[in-house]
């Protein structure tokens, strides 16, 4: 008798619970989409912060110091240790791999630029622009260009095993050169691809592929620093803590953890000689910056959550406000109180229960499409989340009814047969 | 006596009747009006405090990119160096919003021999500029100096105090602090312009300058900047500002999604709310029908009471809103929203058009039905 006056409800009301379960719907997905959003956006920002290139710098352990002014090297030429070329690939070899982002080898060197007249001593600076390496059976490419996304090149990027140059902006308006244009560099001609703008000390440099740098330098093989740009978790005290001091399964978890600290520390043990550093301008801020903006979308969250929770209500107060009649003939037919709450009840759970998992499927779909349009990228919702879901829709649409309900109930029959609600 | 009433009618025949009538609905029904209205309310603050968040979020979220130090940085032509005068002109244009340090530099010689990058500063804008060095204490006295960590390996590795030399003029240099930064600035020693000034001469050659605005306020700082002070290079550090305004976008485009999302729920909330409201009263609407009166004055009056709750629902909202935005901005940024109030029309039009469109949807669906049926309670 009961499942039967369900269904009759359904099926003879179509247009009353086609709204109640819209707004349901609606609700479900605005709020798993939220949530979707929020739990994701912490890694897609993070992403998004690497735009503000390495956050690690490797140098040789035997450094001597950098004598550098606004980017001029003032160093003697040939004077410093170097990392050797062949070992960067075992960066992509260690316990975080990946969650490096990309790295970028650097090798400045002093050339003489121009012909026998008005040569220049100038800085040459050899990179990766977009190098594909391979370390044990995984193939990638790596370079500033995906470290250093701010660099931009009017023309094309050298192919990084060629013998072209970038010259740098402010450079090439001195030299009154543009590209498509020969350079001599040390006696030999080379041709310049494009214009490089960085708003750095780059500016006034040329920037030439890795080997090229070796060649001049008469170092195969030298690098001078690498910049490496990786996904790390904001630091906190644990991850300040000296890793000598630490024992066990301490040890573990720091290691285990993607900090900027444990990732520089295996950075060095995968390079041999090397030291490596996280570059304290980029990675200490990343973490406030993170921070606020998680912080912000749960709060938006949670208004989304409350919003979405008030809609359900109101949708089902109105629903049951109605049908005061229906209780009035029940409660004149010998209903009790509670097998009316009951009936009402059981209506929510269904409508909870089909609103939820319709709304959970569009809020999903929603997700997705705000991460493929805003980050380019997939936001994916775990499958725990359903339950969770689908126990707030239930939850939700018992607390918008339990009002309407309890004051359908105690309405007087007679005044609901008579017409006077 | 008769004739007097009759006159008052005459004078204003529609409207008291009119307002009355609206008035009476919401003092008779109480409960149901009240509803509708918390309602309403409901939904203009959490739009309020969306698009409130929306509008101000770049601002706060600005001042937090401040933390990754200078956007702009001006660098004298050559070899020379600043006019004496550039420091006091750039603090003039930025009339606060923004924070100048000027750096000078030269190269210095240890006892052995070994080049060294010294600079001069002044260390109480740097410690605000540069927020991310780690420094193990500040310099305070005159001849104390700031030593970057690997300068320190070489010059003084216990912290003894030790001598510097340029163009024969020696310095006696007592650190007191080790800078860890991970770049360049780890291999160089820092003292105070005074110190710096009374040893070498130089005078500054850079100055770096943290600007907190829209990337179009820093290419106008920039303008600016390089029309008062002609012989320098004024360029922004594209790193920092491109970096920014990634982020920034991708933010607010999220927080656009959000708000979009949020405000359609209210809306709906609204809707089915003032939905349920106007069907409830459809005896009232037949009993006017019934009485003779026109199917736009009932429209009218329906509207009219939708109107009035959707702009009292929206005022009393928008100062909920900008309340909530605030303890928002408080909680996450440490500093309340500044409340919008070019958002109030937005709200306020907003909130009349939901509500008129759910009072006239129901009355529009009302209207095929003969007041007869409504009346017998069909």
């Amino acid at each position: 008798m009961f499942g039967c006056l369900v269904f009759e409800s359904f099926r003879r009301q179509k247009r009353r619970k086609i709204l109640a379960g819209v707004a349901i719907t609606l609700g479900v997905g605005v709020a798993t989409a939220m949530i979707a959003v929020a739990t994701d956006i912490g890694d897609k920002i993070s992403r998004e912060l690497r735009n503000y290139g390495a956050n690690l710098i490797v140098t040789p352990q035997e450094d001597t110091l950098d004598v550098q002014i606004g980017g001029v090297d003032l160093k003697p030429p040939s004077d410093g240790a170097y990392l050797n070329e062949a070992d960067l690939p075992k960066i992509k070899g260690m316990f975080w791999r990946n969650n490096i982002v990309g790295f970028s080898p650097m090798l400045p060197v002093n050339v003489r630029v121009g012909g026998d007249t008005g040569a220049k001593n100038l800085t040459l600076l050899g990179t990766y622009f977009s190098k594909r390496l391979t370390f044990g059976r995984e193939s990638f490419s790596t370079g500033v260009r995906s470290t250093h996304p701010w660099w931009k090149v009017q023309g094309a990027w050298p192919d990084d095993n060629s013998f072209d140059v970038l010259i740098g902006e402010s450079l090439a308006a001195k030299l009154g050169s543009k590209a498509g244009d020969e350079i001599e560099i040390a006696g030999q001609p080379h041709r310049v691809v494009g214009i490089l703008s960085t708003g750095g000390p780059e500016d006034n440099q040329i920037v030439a592929p890795l080997a090229l740098a070796q060649h001049f330098l008469g170092k195969p093989g030298a690098v001078r620093r690498v910049y490496v740009s990786a996904l790390t978790k904001p630091e906190d005290a644990f991850a300040r803590r000296d890793p000598q001091t630490l024992r066990g399964a301490e040890y573990d978890r720091w290691y285990c953890s993607p900090y900027a600290a444990s990732i520089a520390f295996q950075l060095q043990e995968a390079i041999p000689h090397s030291h490596a550093e996280q570059i304290r301008q980029i990675a200490q801020n990343e973490g406030t910056v993170l921070s606020r903006i998680k912080g912000l979308m749960l709060l938006v969250t949670l208004a989304a959550l409350f919003a979405s929770a008030l809609a359900v209500s109101a949708a089902m107060a109105t629903a049951i406000f109605e049908r005061r009649k229906e209780v009035g003939l029940m409660k004149a037919l010998g209903a009790g109180n509670i097998s009316v709450a009951a009936l009402f009840f059981a209506e929510a759970l269904l409508l909870a229960l089909i609103g939820g998992i319709i709304g959970f499927a569009g809020g999903a779909l929603l997700a997705r499409q705000i991460g493929r349009s805003i980050f380019d990228s997939q936001i994916s919702i775990e499958p725990v989340l359903f339950p969770v879901i689908l126990a707030i829709a239930v939850i939700v649409t018992f607390a918008g009814s339990a009002m309407a309900i309890r004051r359908a109930v105690k309405f007087d029959p007679v005044y609901a047969l008579r017409g006077e609600a | 006596m008769k004739s007097e009433v009759t006159n008052r009618r005459a004078g204003k025949p529609h409207t008291s009747m009119f307002l009355r009538m609206l008035m009476r609905a919401a003092v008779l029904r109480r409960g149901r009006a009240a509803s509708a209205l918390l309602a309403m309310v409901v939904a203009a603050a959490v739009a309020t405090a969306m698009l409130n968040l929306y509008v101000d979020v770049q601002a706060k979220l600005r001042k937090e990119f401040r933390n990754y130090g200078a956007n702009v940085v001006m660098v004298a032509k050559g070899d020379q160096a600043l006019p004496a005068d550039a420091i006091d002109k750039i603090n003039a244009i930025l009339a606060g919003h923004g924070l100048a340090v000027p750096f000078a530099y030269v190269v210095a010689r240890t006892s052995n021999g070994q080049s060294i990058v010294v600079s001069g500063t002044n260390f109480e804008p740097v410690r605000k500029l540069d927020s991310w060095w780690s420094v193990t204490s500040w310099p305070a006295n005159p001849q104390d100096a700031l030593v970057g960590v690997r300068a320190a390996a070489l010059v003084g590795p216990q912290g003894t105090p030790f001598d510097l030399s340029f163009q024969g003029r020696i310095m006696h240099i007592n650190p007191t602090g080790i800078l860890r930064t991970g770049a360049d600035e780890d291999s160089r020693i820092y003292l105070s312009s005074q110190d710096f000034e009374s040893w070498t001469g130089v005078k500054p050659s850079t100055i770096e300058i943290a600007s907190s605005g829209s990337s179009e306020e820093v290419s106008s700082l920039i303008r600016q900047l390089s029309q008062a002070v002609p012989v320098v290079e004024v360029h922004p550090i594209r790193q920092i500002m491109e970096g920014e305004a990634h982020v920034l976008g991708k933010t607010r485009a999220t927080l656009a999604a959000a708000t979009g999302l949020i405000i359609a729920t209210a809306a709906l909330c609204v809707l089915s709310t003032l939905i349920g409201w106007v069907f409830d009263r459809r005896r009232d609407f037949a009993i006017m029908k019934a009485l003779g009166a026109s199917e736009g004055l009932i429209s009218g009056f329906f509207a009219a009471e939708a109107a009035a709750l959707g702009a009292v629902g929206a005022i009393v909202g928008f100062g909920i809103g900008i309340g909530v935005a605030a303890w928002i901005g408080r909680v996450n940024f440490h500093a309340p929203v500044v409340p919008r109030f070019n958002v109030l029309p937005v709200v306020f039009v907003g909130s009349i058009a939901v509500a008129l469109v759910s009072a006239v949807l129901p009355i529009f669906l009302l209207r095929r039905v003969q007041p007869a049926m409504i009346l017998r309670g069909e």
